[in-house]
């Protein structure tokens, strides 16, 4: 799926388009026992209830099977990317089912046995595909209660089910088992209008925290992802890259490459490729491949960007408005104008992006890491001209996604190449450098916020403008009566990709937003979280900022010389998070050393309390290094980043000694997104808590120890 | 002349042909098909290509198959014996100290060699011995968990 798609659809709309495959023909091969059909999206979710659809089978893009044998599989086009739905969809499905969780087996992401999925993204599994394994499980234990009926001519409301079978609630000792019901049977059913999920109280299996299902496979390295495929006769494939993006062919020398023993070499026009049995022989060919390149000139570097971006990035969109800017200003005691700037930012997963492919009888089989697997067969397809029918993505584990992997250039390329080499398996799996220049970064961004407050600590205007952070994260959740947000974009800002990075754009606008509202607070001498407190309007954010505080103990810590404390909080994915830190800082060196981290979310119902916690600490973790010390170094399109060394991510050594996660009590409310929202206020508590600790106020992320001291100055 | 390197993995004797500059994480993935061992960064920045030599810790992009003649080498499924998890492999899975399980191998393999050479780490000593290998999800603080707990369980095992 092109780029512009996927953002389309990622920042704009969670619905998946609608169903694109011969329903009948994929009942036919689905199998036996009793089948549950339902979609995914909420759109199409009504589409799927029993009865309203004139033809036989009602759309879906999802479905479960209560096999012969008791087992449960789940079939969905969502995939495994570390953020734990294999685990926590099961847990849903086992607890509506009534099987133990052993028995569900989930299949992810495979083209050729799972229905349509849009990807995986936007921290919506757990927020939309949840609720509808839940209702398919239970519109599958009613039918497996019926069918009970009729075999123990027991009237349904006198059965109920319960680990793997249904019994005759008067006599336990009276059952029959799942197995035994769906033999020889195949039943396939929608979902009914109002299926009858359970409520919190009932829950057997939901809110108790699990293990990770897929921990064994993966701690002994028979976890598969897409390079680990090993086929007979396989050739290892190595691309002639430019030195910069936007660079043009002028003259190419492949002589001393093709001289080389056992060297396959490719050409179609600018697509160059080399083959072999080993990926260092690949690699030693195309370095020895001589090219001349035409490079075009520089319009930006990495600290002239933020200035290229204002003058180029002039496309404005009014994204939230309320009451009337003027009149705030007249209201307002003291006036702020601030300005912030945050960099590119790699997605840096330690998988490379990677495919294996092969083409023969006009069809064409791939492994990739792809969040996005019915997209990247969707462009195969576009590519190649095959019909969709003939590209089959198989399920995969990925290594590590963040957004990076939405976007599948690896995938079309070894596409193309298993098609040149057709018979041949292929493997490409991008070099780290290449991950470098290819990667779809995270934007660099510049916010402008003007704003005013009345003496008392009363927000009386907010003017928030945003430039290429996009508008995710400004939901107005403070309550400002005068208050307008823009976003800011337009055509050839950026020299290179870029794209959706964990919670796209949204860890710049709320390091921003909470940086700015810091600023304001001290301007009266006010408490941070005193003033948050007297400007917030939504009470979900409200409570994340309690829990987070009571954790920490915001307002009774006592922290020695030289550390300090800060806050920030966000929305993301439906989620509340406040974050609040205590920092280190060397005003001598710059160094900052995060030593706690408390995440308050207000998630509603959580599903899997530890996978929750790990998912806030994987964020706190992950997010120190755009805060800190991440930064994407360039002139135009030549990358400078080539590898680890030059692009400095979190370690052992710097990540907090304590990460506390606490959620607000909500069981009875929707659950909401998990994988994301926590990374979002990292950066902005960071900034907070050294300004509160040696008193340098920085405007630019990451904070590196020379901006400190340069704002100590 | 086609040149040979034999050498012990995971306990067995073996032989491999090479070409010159053959590195032993591609040998293992594409020829002994032993794909637990990842690639990650090529310049042994990221450590998910850790192997152990004579039990200690390696990182197998940096090391040519011409060097690794008569060594004794040790993979991530060279690890667990008669299907039991070794007790690192068992305290990552106990502490769900993975979320994405690409550097786990590496990090596995980590541990165990800075247990080898040291059995009883304090934290601040295995921050230090892990200090190189990286993790993007940020699994970071249960992995210290995990070989924490290791040292207290594997008390007087013998050393691989």
């Amino acid at each position: 799926m092109k780029a512009d798609k996927i953002n389309r659809l990622y920042f704009d709309t969670v619905d998946s388009p609608p169903v694109q495959f011969d329903r009948r023909e994929f009942i036919k091969k689905m199998g036996s026992g009793i089948i549950i059909v339902f979609s995914l999206s909420q759109l199409a979710f009504t589409k799927a209830f029993r009865g309203k659809d004139d033809e036989e089978y009602p759309e879906f893009n999802a479905y479960l099977r209560v096999r012969e044998d008791g087992f449960v599989d789940c079939f969905s086009g969502k995939i495994e990317m570390g953020q734990g739905i294999n685990t926590s969809l099961a847990q849903v499905l086992a607890d509506e089912l009534e099987v133990s969780l052993d028995r569900v087996n989930m299949i992810m992401g495979d083209t050729d046995l799972v229905p349509y999925d849009a990807g995986t993204w936007g921290s919506m599994t757990t927020r939309f595909h949840d609720p509808l394994i839940r209702a398919a499980a239970v519109e599958a234990r009613l039918v497996l209660i019926e069918l009970a009926s009729e075999k123990l001519e027991v009237p349904v409301e006198q059965l109920e089910a319960a680990n793997g079978k249904v019994v005759v609630k008067s006599d336990k000792s009276e059952f029959v088992t799942y197995e035994e019901l769906t033999e020889g049977k195949k039943i396939v059913r929608g979902l009914s209008e109002k299926p009858p999920i359970k409520k919190p109280g009932e829950f057997d299996v939901i809110g108790k925290s699990f293990l990770r299902r897929d921990a064994v496979e993966k701690v002994t390295g028979k976890a598969l992802y897409a390079a680990d495929i090993q086929l007979p006769g396989m050739l290892c494939a190595k691309i002639v890259r430019p030195p910069a993006h936007g660079s043009k062919l002028i003259a190419v020398d492949t002589s001393k490459a093709e001289a080389m023993e056992g060297v396959k070499l490719l050409r179609e026009g600018d697509f160059i490729v080399v083959l072999h049995e080993h990926p260092e022989v690949a690699e030693k060919a195309v370095n020895a491949i001589e090219t001349e390149w035409e490079i075009p000139p520089s319009k930006a570097d990495d600290e002239t960007i933020f200035e290229h971006i204002l003058k180029t990035a002039t496309e404005g969109r009014v994204r939230h408005s309320g009451g009337n800017l003027e009149q705030g200003k007249k209201e307002a005691d003291i006036l702020f104008e601030e300005e912030y700037h945050d960099g590119y930012k790699a997605h840096a997963s330690i998988e490379t992006h990677a495919a294996t492919a092969v083409f023969e009888d006009g069809r064409l089989t791939m492994w990739a890491s792809s969040q996005t697997p019915f997209g990247t067969r969707q462009e195969i397809s576009d590519e190649l001209k095959l019909p969709l029918e003939k590209v089959h993505l198989k399920q995969i584990f990925l290594g590590g996604g963040f957004g990076g992997k939405i976007y599948n250039q690896q995938a079309v390329e070894a596409a193309r190449i298993a098609k040149m080499v057709e018979g041949t398996p292929v493997q490409l799996m991008w070099s780290r450098k290449e991950e470098f220049m290819y990667d779809r970064f995270s934007p660099a961004a510049v916010v402008k916020i003007n704003s005013g407050i009345a003496n008392d600590g009363k927000i009386t205007f907010f003017n928030f403008d945003t430039y290429c952070a996009g508008a995710r994260g400004t939901d107005p959740f403070y309550n400002i009566p005068h208050h307008k947000t823009t976003t800011f974009d337009g055509p050839g800002v950026h020299p290179f990709y870029t794209g959706a990075w964990r919670a796209p754009g949204n860890p710049t606008n709320t390091f921003a937003r909470e940086v700015h509202f810091d600023i304001m607070a001290h301007k009266i001498g006010m408490d941070p979280l005193e003033f948050r407190m007297k400007n917030i309007g939504d009470n979900r954010a409200r409570r994340s900022m309690q829990v987070a505080a009571d954790k920490f103990g915001w307002n009774t810590v006592k922290l020695p010389e030289g550390h300090g404390k800060g806050m920030a909080v966000g929305i993301d994915a439906g989620t509340y998070v406040t974050i609040m830190v205590e920092v280190k800082v060397n005003k001598t060196t710059g160094d900052v050393k995060v030593l706690r981290a408390v995440v308050g979310q207000d998630m509603g119902q959580v599903v899997n309390p530890q996978g929750t916690d790990i998912q806030a600490e994987g964020c706190v973790n992950m997010g120190l290094g755009y805060s800190l010390s991440e930064e994407v170094k360039f002139d135009w399109g030549t990358v400078k980043n080539q590898n680890f060394a030059d692009f400095q991510l979190p370690l052992f050594s710097t990540i907090p000694e304590k990460i506390e996660s606490v959620t607000v009590d909500a069981m009875d409310e929707p659950p909401q997104g998990g994988g994301e929202p926590a990374i979002v206020s990292v950066g902005g508590a960071i900034a907070n808590a050294v300004f509160d600790a040696c008193g340098a106020r920085v405007h630019r992320m990451p904070l590196t120890p020379q901006r400190i001291l340069d704002a100590l100055k | 002349m086609e040149k040979k390197v034999q050498f012990e993995l995971n306990g067995e004797k073996v032989e491999v042909a090479f070409e010159e500059n053959q590195t032993l994480l591609w040998a293992l993935r594409t020829h002994f098909k032993l794909t637990g061992t990842k690639y990650g960064c090529g310049l042994g920045y990221c450590g998910s290509c850790t192997v152990l030599w004579d039990g200690d810790p390696v990182r197998s992009c940096g090391i040519f198959l011409e060097d690794v003649q008569d060594a004794r080498i040790t993979t991530i499924e060279g690890l667990a014996t008669n299907g039991e998890l070794h007790p690192v492999q068992q305290a990552f899975v106990d502490n769900d100290a993975l979320q994405c399980g690409y550097c786990t191998p590496g990090m596995v393999m980590n541990a165990v060699g800075l247990l080898n050479q040291n059995p009883e780490p304090t934290r601040e000593e295995i921050i230090a011995g892990m200090e190189d290998n990286l993790c993007r999800c940020g699994a970071h603080t249960r992995i210290i968990d995990a070989v924490a707990s290791a040292s207290e369980s594997m008390k007087g095992e013998p050393k691989l």
